[in-house]
């Protein structure tokens, strides 16, 4: 079982918006949805290796900034070409204003 | 001088991978998170206005133009009937392939394959090759869409104009892929799962041109043309006009589109045909904006850029010397300075070109 890792303060995200965030070697993204619930996927478009977090939040769906494909954040499913493969979603929860993240 | 191969499969294109040129990070102007999140906002309005009035326009132009047939009275509305037709679906089929025109994607989703096809470009195979185009811009043997390639072959970019060329290679790419094949280039940027889709959609419109041939021969006369497939070439000269303009003459294999990128200053009319893409640096730099923002991106950014060019003359006046240059020398291409202030041209992966 992999560790709850300490990621951020629930602040540093805004409404509808994306973070990056490194750990271990790795990159992630974590998201805060219009409805103040929190995500975290990979931090790389399966397309090629870009950093989602540069990317665009819209509803429950991240854009990534160079060819504007499209994730379903929550689950990680692929929406739109050219991205065609899923993003890894992991286990998020939110402790005393910390978002925790078991990557 | 170096000899330039653009073939997708052919030494240019393996150089580019090795080189590290293929799939590297290019120069970006630094934006606040906080900024560039609100120039990449979405909204329906602006595009629902544009289609209103473009397919406005076009319905009203070629129903005159039907009305007056076959009078020498229709010709001026058929060649506005064609601009729309041939120029404006290059750049709806652009901006609604990137998925930004709307915020709604199925409007995206319509607007694109009404523009793909009228501007006879596989709406599947298109969005991969400019997912490559944007990747390695203007890299040779990668990019699949460098429409002005070195030495420049002049008569092939007059016959352009009149969209001989890419009328006959978009029909023949449609019967190529209506059989249930793709071209081999075609299979290095389409991932196999995407096949299908191609060959559906050529098919679907082989039988709409097979439908309006028929037509034709059942009135004896070519006026179902004039409507579907004749405005592809005859309206045409638009987009190329300024599609020439996007990288025509600068640097290739560089990882800064500053250098291999031009930004024009354009009349309104040609602006809404080309959805604002003569702010082409700022597009290829974040093409997360969408065309209506892309007049503040160019106000927030343009320090950090060479000077646009003031006009479509100006930028003709400047492009095309260094082509005619190239002509004896393709090595030869244009620099712009930066203005003060601004950030270097990245110089890691290519040679910094010459002040
Ligand atoms: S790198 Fe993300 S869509 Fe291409």
């Amino acid at each position: 079982m992999a560790d709850w890792i300490d990621a951020c303060a629930a602040d540093d995200i805004d409404e509808e918006d994306v973070i990056r965030f490194d750990h271990g070697g790795r990159t992630f993204a974590i998201y805060r949805s219009p409805e103040d619930a929190y995500y975290c996927t990979d931090g790389l478009c399966t397309h090629e290796q870009v950093h989602l977090a540069d990317g665009l939040v819209m509803d429950h769906v991240i854009e990534c900034p160079k060819h504007n494909g499209q994730f379903d954040y929550r689950t990680g499913e692929a929406k739109r070409a050219p991205v065609c493969v899923n993003l890894a979603t992991y286990p998020v929860r939110v402790e005393g204003g910390r978002v925790m993240v078991q990557v | 001088m170096t000899h330039r191969d653009y073939s997708l499969l052919g030494p240019d294109a393996r150089r580019a991978v090795e080189s590290g040129l293929a799939a590297a990070e290019w120069y970006h102007t630094d934006i606040p998170r906080k900024e560039m999140k609100a120039l990449m906002q979405r909204a329906d309005q602006p595009a629902i206005r544009d289609t209103v009035i473009l397919y406005g326009c076009m319905i009203a132009f070629a129903g005159i133009g039907i009305a007056l047939w076959p009078s020498w009275w229709s010709v001026p509305f058929w060649l506005a009937y064609g601009v729309l037709y041939g120029s404006a679906s290059d750049s709806r089929w652009h901006e609604c392939g990137h998925g930004t025109a709307f915020r709604t994607p199925w409007m995206n989703t319509v607007v694109y394959h009404i523009a793909s096809f009228m501007i006879i470009r596989n709406p599947v195979t298109w969005r991969w090759s400019h997912a490559r185009h944007h990747t390695d811009t203007i890299i040779v043997g990668r990019d699949p869409e460098i429409a002005v390639m070195r030495p420049p072959a002049l008569l092939r970019l007059g016959l352009a104009f009149f969209g001989i060329l890419d009328t006959w290679n978009g029909l023949g790419r449609m019967l190529l892929n209506a059989s249930g094949r793709l071209h081999p280039e075609e299979a290095t940027y389409i991932p196999e799962s995407e096949a299908s889709k191609v060959v559906l959609v050529a098919r679907v419109w082989v039988a709409i041109y097979a439908a309006t041939l028929t037509l034709a021969l059942a009135m004896q006369s070519i006026l179902p043309l004039m409507v579907i497939g004749l405005p592809r070439m005859c309206g045409a000269w638009h987009h190329v006009m300024t599609g020439l303009l996007q990288h025509g003459g600068l640097a290739d294999n560089v990882i800064d589109h500053r250098l291999n990128s031009r930004t024009v200053y354009m009349n309104p009319i040609s602006r809404f045909i080309y959805w604002n893409m003569n702010y082409h640096i700022e597009h290829h730099m974040f093409p997360m904006v969408p065309y209506h923002r892309l007049p503040d991106l160019h106000a927030r950014i343009k320090d950090d850029l060479p000077a646009p060019s003031p006009s479509i003359a100006a930028a003709y006046a400047e492009m095309i010397p260094v082509l005619i240059r190239q002509l004896r020398n393709e090595d030869v291409f244009l620099t712009r300075a930066l203005p003060e202030g601004a950030r270097p041209y990245r110089a890691d992966l290519h040679a910094l070109p010459a002040e």
